[in-house]
């Protein structure tokens, strides 16, 4: 079980959060023209990379908040974890 | 029966303390303290089981984890338990085992036969035979297989054993008693630390309960107990016996299962069986000690052949003998150790060594107590069929390729010594990348990847005085920087013997024309041939050759076999054993039970139950209640004998007709705040939101990114910056989460915040053409006309003294209303419509009435949201705004989105008006088409339509909207039905939304 250090309360246990998938992924503007092959990009193509990746969890049994965790998928190890407003 | 295997005195035993126990059905006697192994070698009996693939008779081998083949079945208060290691399972009084894995008994077990067909049985059998014809499996191969394998029966009743879970957290854990664990731990909690110190046996000291030591100037075992009970004072340490570690996970996380009631007649009344421990520590110390490796020789797994640090410790811990006229097989100096231990207890053993001309202190001890020792000697093969009675011994030269003069002699057990294996399963489960280590012929650990460090002879280090310096270091340096305090503890001296170097020797070469089966893995039955057939078929990587041969894949890990498995490997392919490296290690290092894993999540602790606050008026008034998520509703109320069809008819009838009461507080509701809350509902769902005037409610669909529709709900405008959001009870969390998402993540500049509401509010709906009546009498000073609180209104209220929020929404199509009151307020409400409703002859109705109103009206929910379907295809497009852009929109041209021929939600009529469908159904057009049939949909919702009187269906068929009129066929495999269908709208009831709006 990972140990993710919520930026907002601290070290907790993983099953106290819910994976978010990539954080790189930026949603479309609203209101703004998207081809079709750029709206499939952004709904369904996920990298799945070995070693550092930046993705979303969120504290759901706690402060209920959005973070960025960077992990190495293959080691699981943990190098960062930020606030939704920051950046790497 | 007498023990004819204990000797008078000596050992850890309570002799005070006579046990009497049972055995394949007989009686035999022990002592408090021993184990069900050396209470039965104390018996002089050996025959435990049968091996696994022959059939062989086994007995001992070991003395604790290590034991490969003396696994019984418990029978304790009523309950087995299969898969117990006998060395582990600590005596008490009546206890009850049995053997395994024989029929019909250990003495005459009709599997033996695989034994002298054993040429028929080789490397990958199982793969090369049972291969073909298919049909052949389930009806011939796999009954005899299974009736033929496997250790032990499970239960099939359910466990009546209480199991518990515990989080624990620690700055160092510290597994194992032994010197270096004991060292560490004392130098940790000197500086402070949180220690916890877990001994898998029940006593703590490992090799220092056996071994013959000084430290400062006590024994050993005096000094193991001193400082044990000095640990288990201090207020910073927790000791834990029966505790084994068995997992190394992620972020020093590791998993600990607590044996508590094992090891008595019946668990103790407040106590549960076992524990597990879930310990997230910030430094780790493996002082996991080492296990003696055997030697490989003929018949090596003749019941009495064992090893001979087990023999050793069944003589000083339970003054047992395994044998009286034993031989000592060694190529180290450790064999002289048990072999000085037998000639102490009056017994003349025979010591053959491998090594030409050894050399040190404890061999001059064995010299000088005229202890028989043969050097350059082998032991070809055991003799005797279940229990050694002689063994052919014989020279071997000095390249050890040869083996010469061969005599027999008679003995009654083999004491072998292999040299010692690190036990580094922990260490490799945490990611250490572990290293060959030539000196001691074994890996041990290296590179940590986690916080870990291994000491003692876990980590290759034989000595005491090395380990017990390092481990005092260790043990300060690692809590120092935890606590930041230092109060270091000087090394105490320590008296030894120095050992020579051991022979790189472990297999015996077969003498010219025998085939004697030299056992490598002695749970799995494979032997030296296995290995050897498996490379000559071309397995090369050990990975390939472990699951071929399935060395080392028993329960027992490969603990005494991999080893050796690998030095033949690496002998046969000339590579060095480094070069062909070790298998994976996973948890658990020892079996775990099934009931410790569970813990106390079984039944309906399996998850939390929700209770509404009207559930105890519910239950009084003959609720019957269903599982809707975690909560539990009521489904229909049952009067008299009636059953579910006939009840939730009555309950939906008296809402079209009169008034009903539905308890609607498990939906979910969410609070939403800001001066962007319209701008955040106006994304979210699919129509448009700026313009809901402050006391209104909408009906809204919200999709995912992908168009797919997440939920529909109604939300009002409470004030001019706060909305109440509804949602399914099903997606309550899933879509505050989503929420969040948006907020936190993707529009930030949105000023807006939700909150979860779903508990803080109960609900009822009351529905109905005369829930007007009910209403204004609930509320008398409100003008609830149509006029003053219209379809889709809104107002506060005074309901007898508490605030009431109403809304006039409506699920089940009729003209109704849903009341809000704070949750504590919730029962108040319901007994107060109750009564005030008597007179329009209200009633409560269930879920499954509710239902029926739902589907008659064709409102689609989750059967029909199924997380498959867009807005189109539940006749929800009306509701999807073309003007503005909203999450998920953009996926609603996608090309299968707009295809004409597009599924949709229809009704579905038999055509006998008799036959219900069953939910799940497929339609087709022809009923005696070829199959596959190719099916246009399927049927979501069923139920009788109380408003015709007949069975009506909903479906999501392909072109749905022109199929309206078609006579079609439902079929069902499962119920094996085919019912001939009309398909009509599936609005049924009131289509034009009438009265709802009355
Ligand atoms: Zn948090």
């Amino acid at each position: 079980m990972l140990h993710i250090k919520c930026p907002h309360c601290g070290l907790r246990s993983q099953n106290e959060f819910s994976y978010g998938g990539d954080a790189s992924v930026k949603r479309p503007e609203l209101n703004k023209e998207v081809s079709d092959k750029d709206w499939d990009n952004f709904v369904y193509l996920r990298k799945s990379p070995i070693g550092k990746h930046l993705e979303l969890w969120q504290h759901i049994s706690g402060c209920r908040q959005w973070i960025k965790v960077e992990r190495d998928t293959l080691t699981h190890e943990i190098f960062k974890t930020l606030k939704a407003n920051e950046e790497v | 029966m007498s023990e004819k295997f204990r000797l008078d005195k000596g050992g850890l035993i309570n002799r005070n303390k006579k046990i009497s126990f049972k055995f394949n059905g007989k009686k035999y006697f022990g002592y408090e303290g021993d184990t069900l192994a050396s209470a039965l070698i104390a018996n002089g009996v050996h025959l435990v089981g049968r091996s696994f693939k022959y059939h062989r008779p086994r007995g001992f081998f070991g003395a604790g984890v290590d034991e490969p083949y003396a696994i019984v079945q418990m029978n304790r208060n009523n309950e087995v338990d299969p898969n117990v290691r006998a060395t582990e399972q600590e005596l008490f009084e009546g206890l009850d085992a049995k053997s395994v894995n024989c029929w019909p008994n250990v003495d005459f077990d009709i599997g033996a036969i695989n034994n002298f067909l054993g040429k028929f049985f080789p490397a990958g059998f199982y793969y090369k035979t049972f291969m073909w014809p298919k049909s052949f499996w389930y009806k011939v191969y796999e009954p005899i297989i299974r009736k033929a394998a496997g250790f032990g029966a499970a239960s099939i009743k359910h466990d009546k054993e209480k199991y518990e879970h515990k989080y624990e957290y620690c700055d160092l854990l510290i597994i194992g008693s032994g010197p270096s664990g004991l060292a560490s731990a004392y130098a940790a909690a000197q500086n402070g630390a949180k220690v916890i110190l877990a001994e898998d046996k029940s006593r703590f000291g490992g090799s220092l309960l056996t071994s013959e030591v000084t430290i400062g100037n006590q024994s050993g075992h005096e000094w193991a107990e001193k400082i044990i009970s000095e640990l288990k004072s201090m207020p910073n340490v927790v000791v834990k016996n029966r505790s084994q570690v068995f997992g190394y996970y992620d972020h020093n996380m590791l998993v600990m299962s607590e044996r508590i009631s094992d090891h008595l007649p019946k668990t103790d009344k407040y106590n549960p069986k076992q524990r597990l421990w879930y310990i997230r520590a910030k430094e780790v110390v493996i002082s996991s000690g080492s296990i003696e490796r055997p030697l490989v020789f003929g018949n090596n797994d003749t019941p009495g052949v064992m090893l001979s640090s087990a023999a050793k410790e069944y003589l000083k811990i339970y003054g047992v003998l395994v044998g009286k006229k034993p031989l000592v097989f060694t190529n180290n100096d450790s064999g002289y150790e048990t072999a000085i231990e037998f000639k102490k207890n009056g017994i003349d053993p025979i010591v053959l060594d491998t090594r030409k001309d050894p050399n040190s202190e404890i061999i001059k001890e064995a010299k000088d107590l005229n202890i028989n020792i043969k050097n350059s000697y082998v032991v070809v093969a055991a003799k005797g069929y279940k229990k050694v009675n002689s063994a052919d011994i014989a020279k071997i030269s000095d390249d050890k390729k040869n083996i010469n003069n061969i005599e027999n002699i008679k003995c009654d057990c083999i004491c072998v010594s292999g040299f010692w294996t690190p036990t580094i399963h922990l260490a490799s489960q945490s990611g250490n990348k572990t290293k060959f280590n030539e000196e001691i012929d074994a890996f041990i650990p290296s590179q940590s990847k986690q916080k870990e460090t291994t000491l003692g002879s876990a980590n290759g280090v034989f000595t005491l005085e090395e380990t017990l310096k390092t481990s005092f270091e260790t043990g300060n340096k690692l809590s120092k920087q935890i606590t930041n305090k230092e109060n270091k503890v000087s090394v105490p001296t320590v008296v030894e013997k120095k050992y020579s170097n051991h022979d790189k020797f472990w297999c015996v070469p077969l003498p010219e024309g025998k085939n004697y089966k030299r056992f490598l893995d002695f749970q799995n039955d494979v032997a030296v041939s296995d290995i050897q057939l498996a490379l000559r078929e071309g397995y090369r990587s050990i990975e390939h050759v472990k699951r071929y041969t399935t060395l080392g894949m028993a329960t027992d890990q490969g603990r005494t076999s991999n080893l050796n498995g690998l030095q033949l490997v690496s002998d046969i392919e000339n590579k060095v054993v480094p070069q062909v490296g070790h298998t994976t290690f996973r948890p658990p290092y020892s079996p775990v039970s099934i009931g410790a894993i569970v813990g106390r999540e079984i039944g309906k602790h399996s998850k939390p139950t929700r209770k509404s606050p009207m559930h105890y008026w519910h239950e009084k008034n003959n609720a019957v209640f269903v599982d809707a998520g975690v909560w539990l509703r009521p489904r229909y109320y049952k009067r008299g004998n009636e059953n579910l069809f006939e009840a939730s008819k009555r309950e939906a009838r008296n809402v079209r007709q009169n008034v009903g009461v539905c308890d609607v507080t498990t939906l979910g509701k969410i609070d939403i705040k800001g001066p962007d809350a319209a701008e955040l509902l106006n994304r979210v769902y699919t129509n448009a939101w700026l313009k809901l005037p402050v006391g209104k409610a909408r009906y809204g669909v919200m999709l995912r990114e992908d168009g797919i529709v997440m939920d529909d709900g109604t939300t009002t405008r409470i004030s001019e910056n706060h909305y109440h959001m509804t949602t399914t009870t099903a997606q309550a969390a899933n879509v505050l989460s989503h929420l969040e998402y948006y907020l936190q993540l993707v529009w930030p500049e949105l000023n807006v915040n939700v909150v979860s509401s779903t508990e803080q509010w109960a609900g009822a709906a009351i529905a109905g053409p005369k829930s007007r009546d009910v209403l204004q009498k609930l509320f008398p000073d409100l003008d609830v006309s149509n006029k003053g609180l219209p379809f889709m209104g809104y107002m506060e209220g005074n309901l007898f003294g508490i605030n009431a929020k109403i809304y006039r929404i409506s699920f089940s199509g009729e003209l109704a209303y849903e009341v809000n009151v704070e949750s504590d307020n919730g029962n108040y409400m319901w007994e107060k419509i109750m009564e005030i409703g008597k007179e329009f002859n209200i009633q409560p109705y269930g879920t499954e009435a509710l239902s029926t109103l739902r589907i008659e009206m064709g409102h689609v929910a989750g059967s029909e949201l199924d997380g498959r379907t867009i807005p189109y295809d539940n006749s929800l497009e009306g509701l999807v705004s073309k003007k503005k852009d909203f999450i998920g929109k953009r996926s609603l041209s996608k090309t299968a989105y707009i295809a004409p021929d597009r599924q949709k939600v229809v009704g579905v009529v038999p055509l006998d008006k008799k036959t219900s469908i069953p939910e799940g159904s497929y339609i087709v057009k022809d009923a005696k088409a070829k199959l596959p049939n190719p099916k246009l949909g399927h049927v979501s919702a069923s139920c009788w339509s109380v408003e015709y009187d007949n069975p009506f269906s909903l479906a999501i068929i392909k072109d749905g909207k022109n199929m309206i009129g078609q006579k079609l066929f439902a079929m069902s495999p499962l119920k094996n039905k085919t019912i001939p269908v009309e398909i009509v709208s599936s609005h049924y009831v009131d289509p034009k939304g009438e009265r709802v709006r009355s």
